[in-house]
């Protein structure tokens, strides 16, 4: 109970900041979202009226539980899943496929494991000349901590240096966006650990707008400015809360921890194990 | 010395295990007093004397160019049909029916249709061959394409990728190891049919050899002779296409995570 009480104590300004505070460019707009399915004769309803807006550089985390759309949600702005209602814009352009300005990171199973590590990262750099494309190759391979690792197969790697592998092949396009879909679920504590720190660092210094998806609240307080978070069936946009932390954060900050328990609040997960 | 271990126990134990059954062999054929089964050594005196009759290369050479002929011909109609139905759902739908009804029909109902056909000769066998391969293959390229995992699809897509361009990066590496151990065991059917296949219209051959041994004369040694080279040329084969599996573009599918 006393958990519950320190969450609520936050200061209601400090989690919504003023609403002009922010001038950059709007770069993405979900409008009135809906997305229904018709599985074994009964129409489900997964996405109902998502409205959603982000601006250009921003870290948005889309939490929710497993199955509250959150990865429809994605994929829908990904240009791999038309909504049944409602419009996706980029750039004030309807969205209407997938897109190399805007890569989707899917969990180390993207890569592709008959190409090497070198292979992978080179894959959407086909038009660009040899050498230049040699040298962008060499720069994401040691972006990402790969050297050594040029000639490798993904086979031959762990599980966090697929990761880095797949991070490096969306970057060497140069993209505009990321999007992430549970990307280091599949990798252990520390691992994971060292890989949010990685993609902070890359996003500081790269600045793309990265929509994350995830079930992880520490994962969303560690990297987000803002959570969107989601509830279940149909999914819909239950809250969104802003993430005033400066970068790096101090995840046994008392203020981290706030935030960490305003989200458990809002997903209705016990502070008790 | 751990590799040259592992050699010696890979060479020594099925080469201790063939001496072992030739060595039963030999006690049963002895001991049973039999007269029309021959025993290890006659067998071997049976291949020399094919030898020296220059009949031995001869029938092997014939046997596997027809192997191969009939082989390659289901190749190339079947890779590319079954690649195709693996792209194309609907032609899947109209064709995958009937080429699983003809699949499990045995080669060997096909003899008189390919009697029919191309009349007692060396044609006829090779087309059992052919379509005996056939099908299998058809059907390995087919689920090689449908199970290429639709995240590499996406990846490719996603990297803008059009329709060609995406068969050729992403759909045919991803399918190619396992259309190649399709590739494989339809060669390993294709052979196993040559028996059948040399029975009729042709006079070479190791099938042809085990007919007509024991036709002309219960020439059983000459049978068990035919029987024990169809095996051991088959295995041969079998590892030379096993070989291809250890290709750097396709390892990788073979390769288990530890």
């Amino acid at each position: 109970m006393s958990s519950v009480a320190t969450a609520r104590l936050l200061p209601a300004e400090e989690t919504t900041p003023a609403p002009c505070a922010d001038t950059r460019p709007v770069k993405l707009r979900v409008t009135g979202v809906s997305v229904s399915f018709r599985m074994e004769g009964v129409q489900r309803t997964v996405l109902e009226g998502i409205n959603l807006e982000c601006r250009e550089g921003e870290f948005i985390c889309l939490l929710g539980p497993s199955g509250c759309g959150k990865s429809t949600l994605l994929n829908v702005i990904g240009g791999f899943l038309t909504p049944t209602q409602g419009q996706v814009l980029i750039d004030g352009q309807p969205v209407t496929g997938p897109d190399p300005r805007r890569i989707f990171v899917f969990q180390e199973r993207g890569v592709f494991p008959w190409l090497t590590v070198e292979g992978n990262i080179g894959f959407g750099l086909q038009h660009l000349p040899a050498e230049q494309r040699r040298q962008r190759i060499a720069h994401y391979v040691e972006m990402v901590g790969l050297r050594g690792f040029e000639r490798a197969y993904p086979s031959e790697l762990s599980g966090g240096m697929k990761q880095r592998l797949e991070v490096a092949r969306a970057l060497a396009v140069n993209p505009d966006m990321l999007y992430l879909d549970e990307s280091f679920g599949a990798l252990d504590y520390i691992t994971r650990h060292t890989m949010r720190r990685e993609l902070l660092r890359l996003w500081t210094t790269e600045k793309k707008t990265i929509l994350f998806v995830t079930h992880d609240i520490d994962e969303s307080v560690q990297l987000a400015d803002r959570v969107v978070v989601m509830s279940a069936r149909p999914g819909r946009i239950q809250r969104v809360v802003d993430i005033d932390l400066p970068h790096p954060r101090d995840i046994s900050a008392p203020r981290y921890l706030q935030y960490r328990d305003e989200l458990l609040d809002e997903l209705g997960v016990a502070h008790k194990v | 010395m751990r590799p040259s271990r592992k050699t010696l126990e890979t060479l020594l134990l099925p080469t201790l295990t063939g001496l072992l059954l030739l060595l039963l062999w030999h006690g049963a054929v002895r001991l049973s007093k039999t007269t029309t089964f021959p025993t290890p050594w006659q067998v071997l005196r049976g291949m020399e004397e094919l030898a020296s009759q220059g009949r031995l290369t001869g029938y092997i050479r014939d046997s596997i160019h027809r192997v191969v002929t009939g082989y390659l011909l289901a190749v190339a109609v079947g890779l590319p049909a079954g690649l195709f139905m693996g792209l194309h759902a609907p032609t899947a739908r109209v064709l995958g029916p009937v080429i699983q009804l003809l699949r499990p029909i045995s080669p060997l109902a096909w003899i008189p249709v390919s009697i029919i056909l191309f009349g007692v000769a060396n044609t006829a066998t090779v087309f059992l061959i052919f379509l005996a391969s056939l099908f299998p293959l058809t059907l390995a390229a087919m689920n090689a394409v449908r199970s290429v995992p639709a995240i590499y699809l996406r990846a490719g897509q996603n990297f803008g990728l059009g329709r060609v361009a995406l068969l050729r990066r992403v759909i045919l590496p991803a399918a190619l190891p396992y259309a190649l151990t399709g590739l494989r065991l339809s060669f390993g059917i294709a052979w196993l049919v040559v028996v059948a296949a040399e029975m009729i219209g042709v006079d070479s051959g190791l099938g042809y050899l085990i007919i007509d041994a024991r036709n002309a004369g219960k020439r059983y040694d000459l049978v068990v002779a035919g029987i024990l080279l169809i095996g051991s040329i088959g295995l041969g084969l079998d590892v030379l296409m096993r070989r291809l599996e250890r290709a750097r573009s396709v390892r990788w599918a073979y390769h288990r995570e530890t």
